[in-house]
């Protein structure tokens, strides 16, 4: 077997800031010089590009490690500041420590007493409360001490210390020089330095001016060669070029004795440039900027925020082995494929490791290469050299292969893929799918799993991953199939389900009376069922035997409608009215299918089938359910169009009358509320309980419209099935069509906005009925008139403008909430803990039940009794 | 039965008994077939149980984050009639678990005893006596005698009875609330007056009397009694417990307020805890989303099990998080860099973001087990040799 190659882990990081010691210590170059590269462009020895500083052109080797491009990870310099500089990050430090401590002995102003006091009480809110309380009380002693104005140990007298944003210290009204604070930080005893919050190991404040600058190697900072041949340099380039010169400038100007007041000034310029080479987003400090106009993008910068290094490269990973396109739908695949272009299996790979076994087969793979499917691209050998498969190399790979190697194949049916549709916001948006070669170019997906990924098909996009080793493969397999995902750990409902014209189907499959025999047959078979023995011998047979076909031979299911305990006819194992759901022994007795058995969020018969025969059954049989229902619309042909909304001339008029009897009623409130009469509920307004009112009478007016709407149409008409069904769209929504559109409510009021008293020109003022405030009298397909219209469109925006600003809202309360709960986990011992230990839960809710694992998040009681009881 | 039931009563929760209990009176289940029923839901139990190494916590931030995507960002919201207004939908929702200090609308339910709790009428009358009033309530008039240099304030008799409170109570709470001033009641109303005052300081004592405090409880702005199940309930807007609890037509133990941090400071942590689940359900519930208790249960145990409650915020519990890396990838991370560096903090590289960071396997789910090996031979002598 091969050498396996043991990986280090690694255990802590620790933080702490470099000594001027340190520095020199990291340090391979002294940097002396701004240029950059020489006439040859070669780099200048001593300046910023120097090539001890590690490589960032190929074909040149580091001076210091020999290493080539991507071998060198880059070596520090340093540059000998002129003067000493304040670092603009450790401009606190530098306060607290001044302020809290004496200008000549260099003692916490602080007497013995109260500091041993101090320094207790420190270690028990350490201990106790963790290291910010300790933080918040040391910023409290510093805050009082810096009002103290004698020295309880040496007397002496003590003045204000003022920061003057951002760099300079004034004691008294004079400036203090970098040179004095250094002076006066470096007489502090580690003792002192500890009790004011400091680990003198890691961090002294006199660190905090900087002597030495260490010098980034080029490696963080890499130049870019133009088109033209010119180079680019990088921001961080730019600003060190800067630092360099104006220090070259001041170490000049001083040996040559200039003027204090020139050298203040150079020394000012220069810390100018420190401070925005670490922030070049200061609030005091005007950023350093390009010759366009455009800022530096500086350390801090490059740090910070959602582009930065934290977020965008270090918990933000990219990825090989994955491709992206377009989805579309393929319901005749199975739930848990996914339809994979040729052009993309032929490009992902699946790393198969070669063995005695199956050498030859592998071998074969290679012989084909990575032009003719199904081939291969890449062998890998056991070190790790990794060699691309071509019309030449061919035959001395297929020689050298043995076992031990890995040979990238090409992706191929079955093979295990990770399939994912941005935004990830939940597990159900990561789902593993076995790969399915199909033509095209879009990933082929099976609309049961749209509700998981929350994905349609008017051009969404989805990526799919291959797992590169066994253990991912294994773990994807087991852990993330999509069989296992069916019950959402949100509230323990089943979130894969059938959709829209599956349900329609099967809805009118299970309610249609009769059908051939050969028909029956002719459906199951061409959704793939063979085994059509259960499917009863006579010529005729009803929907509801080629449903059961489909049921596993001893599945029992009993739902009851809403009404079915006032129901006198009783039946045992059958409704009369075909309301009930009486399934036994497999056999669909009566009742009609609809969304509230097999949709999502509600499918009681999918979840009791997962429960019985576990998650790979279920989701073939949900595969099987889905199917029928889609090939039964397809073989009866269904539409839906204009016609739906027609009504009768009768029924228009029943509409007209309830239109005129809300306004009717709205007048008499009108009236009340102007008599007088109308009486204010308790803590309203009289308008405002005229308000509601009236939006009371008017909400229900729609409703009533679509009561009469829906009843006086047939039962044939597709919306109606589709509403009554649970695959889409509700009464309302013909109602809107066909009858009316309704009050317009804009923030949980009528239309109130506009001119004064008015909403718009053509009203009168003050007119308080339902047409100037957004009342719409017309349905869709009559068409709005211009003022309708347009309360229609303000609804509209508002609605609009609604999402647009919740979008983030939530996005961010998401991002927090994850951020804050990720390191939760259940423990062997059953409690819930944080990462450091701490026992956040007991027993997880209470009870230790996994949501996911749970029937609506409780073990169903009355189920198990009743199944072991009622046989 | 009991002694059956008692002895799964370690094994199953307490739910769930109660229910099987509950079921099989209803059955009247002979002993053999309880034992089954009894067997059959322990097998059920335990294979429902959540696996060691589950990461509960982030399968939580999913389960609220997708929903709160499809919450309304609607501020206020009219439940109907008779019902005050409060925050509700997603800003409430941030709110709480912002564990913001000010929340927007804080109100009270008011439960009074059951003696005052019948008559609409005496109800009405608690309800005033709750109602912050200020004496401008109960005032028609203030006018400034500048001969005098003095303020006459004139009551409205009827709403100072509407309060029950006599003149000379009023007197004696102004003359409390005044400091330094004269308050005489006249026949004309009721005169402040201070001493040596110039004629710009009258004015603004004028403007200061309008808003002294003169009875109820403070806080309370609105008051509205609602009748509920038979009794009335007094729907305050405006959270001040403390001072409720202390009129004792209240029935203290039921007294429910919506202002989290408020119940912490009065009733104990524990109660805070319960009160977010409550807080947290309601706008769930109200959104017409379905989020399983566990959820919230689990947001409400980080946030208050460290005996105070901190909010899902970077100051909160994401600030006072064991790893820098953590602090720093989430928001502020110079910040976190520079003070970790200051004291030498060690990052033990104990949670998730860490090793996502350093290209590790996370100590959760499959990356959790570890092989704990005994070692012997060269490897071992080699090591305590190093210990050594």
């Amino acid at each position: 077997m091969p050498e396996e190659y043991v990986s280090k882990v690694v255990d802590s990081i620790e933080f702490g800031f470099l000594s001027p010691q340190d520095i020199k210590k990291i340090a391979t170059v002294k940097i002396v010089t701004p240029e950059l590269y020489d006439k040859e462009g070669y780099p200048v020895d001593g300046g910023l590009m120097d090539i001890r500083l590690g490589v960032i052109d190929p074909g040149l080797r580091c001076k210091t490690c020999g290493g080539k491009l991507k071998e060198c990870l880059g070596h520090f310099g340093y540059i000998e500041m002129a003067r000493p500089v304040i670092h603009l990050k450790g401009i606190n430090i530098i306060l607290a420590f001044l302020r809290s401590v004496c200008r000549e002995c260099s003692e916490i102003l602080l007497d013995n007493e109260a500091k041993e006091k101090f320094i207790a009480k420190l270690d028990v809110l350490e201990k106790e409360k963790g290291i910010n309380a300790k933080r918040k009380e040391i910023n409290a002693l510093v805050n009082k001490l810096k009002n103290i104005r004698k020295c309880p140990h040496c007397k002496s007298k003590q003045f204000k210390i003022n920061l003057e944003k951002p760099t300079t210290i004034v004691e008294n009204d004079t400036r203090v020089f970098p040179i004095e604070i250094k002076d006066r930080l470096e007489k502090i005893n580690d003792d002192n330095v500890t009790t004011l919050g400091l680990n003198p190991e890691k961090c002294r404040p006199e660190w905090m001016v900087l002597t030495l600058l260490p010098i980034p190697p080029v490696t963080i900072r890499p130049s870019i060669t133009l088109e033209t041949g010119e180079r680019s340099e990088d921001d961080l380039t730019h600003k060190l070029g800067d630092i360099v010169r104006i220090n070259q400038r001041l170490f000049e100007n001083i040996n040559a004795g200039a003027p204090e007041i020139i050298v203040e000034d150079l020394w000012d310029l220069l810390q100018y440039h420190i401070t925005t080479f670490f922030d070049n987003s200061t609030a005091a400090v005007p950023p350093a900027r390009h010759r366009s106009g455009e800022p530096l993008k500086t350390i801090t910068e490059r740090i910070k925020s959602k582009e930065g290094r934290f977020r965008h490269n270090l918990t933000g990973k990219r990825v090989n082995y994955s491709a992206r396109t377009l989805v579309s739908p393929d319901p005749m695949i199975g739930m848990n494929e996914v339809g994979v272009p040729l052009e993309v299996a032929m490009e992902l790979s699946v790393p198969e490791r070669v063995t005695e076994w199956n050498m030859e087969r592998l071998k074969e793979f290679i012989q084909r290469g990575h032009l003719i499917y199904p081939g291969s691209n890449y062998v890998v050998r056991p070190d790790g050299k990794k060699k691309k498969i071509t019309e030449e190399s061919k035959e001395q790979l297929i020689e050298e292969l043995q076992p031990g190697f890995l040979v990238e194949r090409h992706l191929m049916d079955g093979d295990i893929s990770i399939f994912n549709r941005q935004p990830s916001l939940h597990r159900m948006s990561i789902m593993c799918h076995k790969v399915r070669i199909l033509p095209g170019r879009s990933f082929r997906l099976n609309p049961s799993v749209c509700t998981p990924y929350n994905a349609d098909f008017d051009g969404d996009e989805m990526n799919l991953h291959i797992p590169q080793s066994e253990e991912a493969i294994a773990e994807a397999e087991i852990l993330m199939e999509v069989q296992t995902q069916i019950i959402t750990p949100k509230n323990g409902m089943n979130i894969v389900a059938s959709i829209q014209d599956a349900i329609t189907g099967n809805y009118l499959l299970t309610r249609n009376k009769e059908m051939k025999r050969e028909d029956a047959v002719g459906l199951l078979l061409s959704i793939g069922v063979e085994n059509v023995d259960s499917l009863p011998k006579t010529k005729m047979v009803t929907g509801k035997d080629a449903f059961s076909v489909l049921l596993p031979e001893d599945f029992d299911f009993i739902s009851y409608s809403q009404d079915c305990e006032k129901c006198s006819k009783g039946g045992k194992d059958k409704c009369p009215d075909d309301l009930c759901v009486f399934i036994k022994n497999g056999e669909l007795l009566s009742g009609v299918i609809d969304g509230d058995y097999i949709g999502e969020g509600s499918g009681h018969i999918l979840r009791t089938l997962y429960a019985q025969y576990g998650p790979s059954k279920a989701i073939g049989i949900l595969g099987n359910i889905s199917k029928i229902g889609i090939r039964y619309l397809l073989n009866t042909g269904f539409s839906t169009g204009l016609m739906d909304a027609d009504l009768t001339e009768d029924v228009k008029g029943q509409i007209k009358n309830i239109i005129d009897d809300a306004e009717k009623k709205v007048k008499i409130l009108i009236e009340d509320y102007d008599n007088g009469k109308l009486e204010a509920f308790p803590s309203k307004t009289l308008k405002e309980t005229l308000e509601l009112k009236i939006l009371e009478v008017l909400n229900k007016t729609r409703n009533k419209a679509g009561d009469v709407v829906v009843a006086n149409s047939k039962e044939d008409n597709p919306s109606i099935i589709m509403a009554n069904s649970g695959a889409r769209g509700n009464s309302m929504n013909l109602a809107q069509i066909a009858a009316l559109v309704g009050q317009q409510a804009l923030r949980g009021e009528r239309v109130n906005k506009g001119y004064r008293q008015r909403t718009l020109s053509i009203f009168k003022r003050g007119d308080l009925s339902p047409s100037p405030h957004g009342f719409i009298r017309n349905g869709y397909k009559q068409g709005l008139q211009p003022a309708e219209f347009f309360f229609h469109a303000m609804t509209g925006r508002d609605s609009l403008m609604d999402t647009a600003l919740r979008t983030p809202k939530s996005g961010y309360l998401y991002r927090r909430l994850a951020n804050a709960l990720q390191d939760l986990k259940i423990e062997y011992d059953a409690t819930v803990r944080s990462s450091d230990g701490s026992i956040v839960q007991f027993k997880y809710g209470d009870d230790g039940i996994d949501i996911s694992r749970s029937e609506s998040g409780t073990i169903n009681v009355k189920r198990i009794v009743r199944n072991l009881c009622d046989k | 039965m009991s002694d059956l039931i008692n002895e799964y009563k370690d094994v199953l929760p307490e739910p769930i008994l109660n229910e099987v209990k509950s079921e099989i009176e209803k059955r009247k289940l002979t002993k053999d077939k309880m034992k089954e029923v009894l067997e059959k839901i322990k097998e059920e139990y335990e294979t429902a149980l959540v696996d060691p190494g589950e990461a509960i916590g982030i399968i939580t931030a999913e389960s609220f984050g997708e929903p709160s995507t499809q919450m309304t960002l609607n501020v206020k919201h009219f439940a109907g009639v008779a019902e005050m207004n409060v925050t509700l939908g997603l800003p409430r929702l941030i709110e709480i678990f912002d564990a913001t200090k000010n929340p927007s609308t804080p109100a009270m339910e008011v439960y009074l005893k059951k003696e005052y709790a019948k008559d609409a009428k005496v109800v009405r009358k608690i309800a005033y006596k709750l109602k912050e009033t200020k004496l401008k309530d109960v005032a028609s008039e203030f006018l400034i005698d500048i001969a005098k240099l003095s303020v006459r304030v004139v009551i409205d008799k009827t709403k100072l009875k509407d309060l029950g409170m006599s003149e000379t109570e009023l007197v004696a709470v102004l003359s409390a609330g005044l400091r330094n001033i004269q308050v005489r009641s006249t026949k004309e109303g009721i005169t402040l007056k201070g001493k040596e005052m110039a004629l710009n300081e009258t004015y603004t004592l004028k403007e200061k009397a309008k808003n002294t405090f003169i009875s109820g409880v403070k806080k309370v702005t609105h008051v509205l009694p609602v009748k509920r199940g038979g009794e009335f309930v007094i729907l305050t807007a405006g959270s001040n417990m403390k001072d409720v609890f202390e009129i004792k037509e209240v029935d203290s133990s039921r007294v429910m307020s919506n202002d989290i941090h408020e119940i912490a400071n009065v009733l104990g942590i524990e109660a805070a805890r319960q009160a977010i689940i409550n807080e947290a359900s309601k706008v769930i519930n109200n959104q017409g989303l379905d989020v399983d208790n566990r959820h919230i249960m689990l947001i409400s145990d980080a946030m208050t099990s460290q005996g105070a409650i901190r909010g899902i915020t970077r100051t909160g519990l994401t600030g006072e998080k064991e790893s820098v890396f953590a602090r720093a990838s989430f928001e502020t991370p110079i910040k976190h860099l520079i003070n970790a560096a200051m004291t030498g903090e060690k990052d033990r590289l104990n949670s998730v973001i860490e090793n996502v960071i350093l290209n590790q396997p996370v100590p959760l789910g499959t990356g959790l087990p570890d092989l704990i090996v005994a070692v012997n031979g060269a490897l071992s002598k080699k090591k305590n040799e190093r210990i050594n």
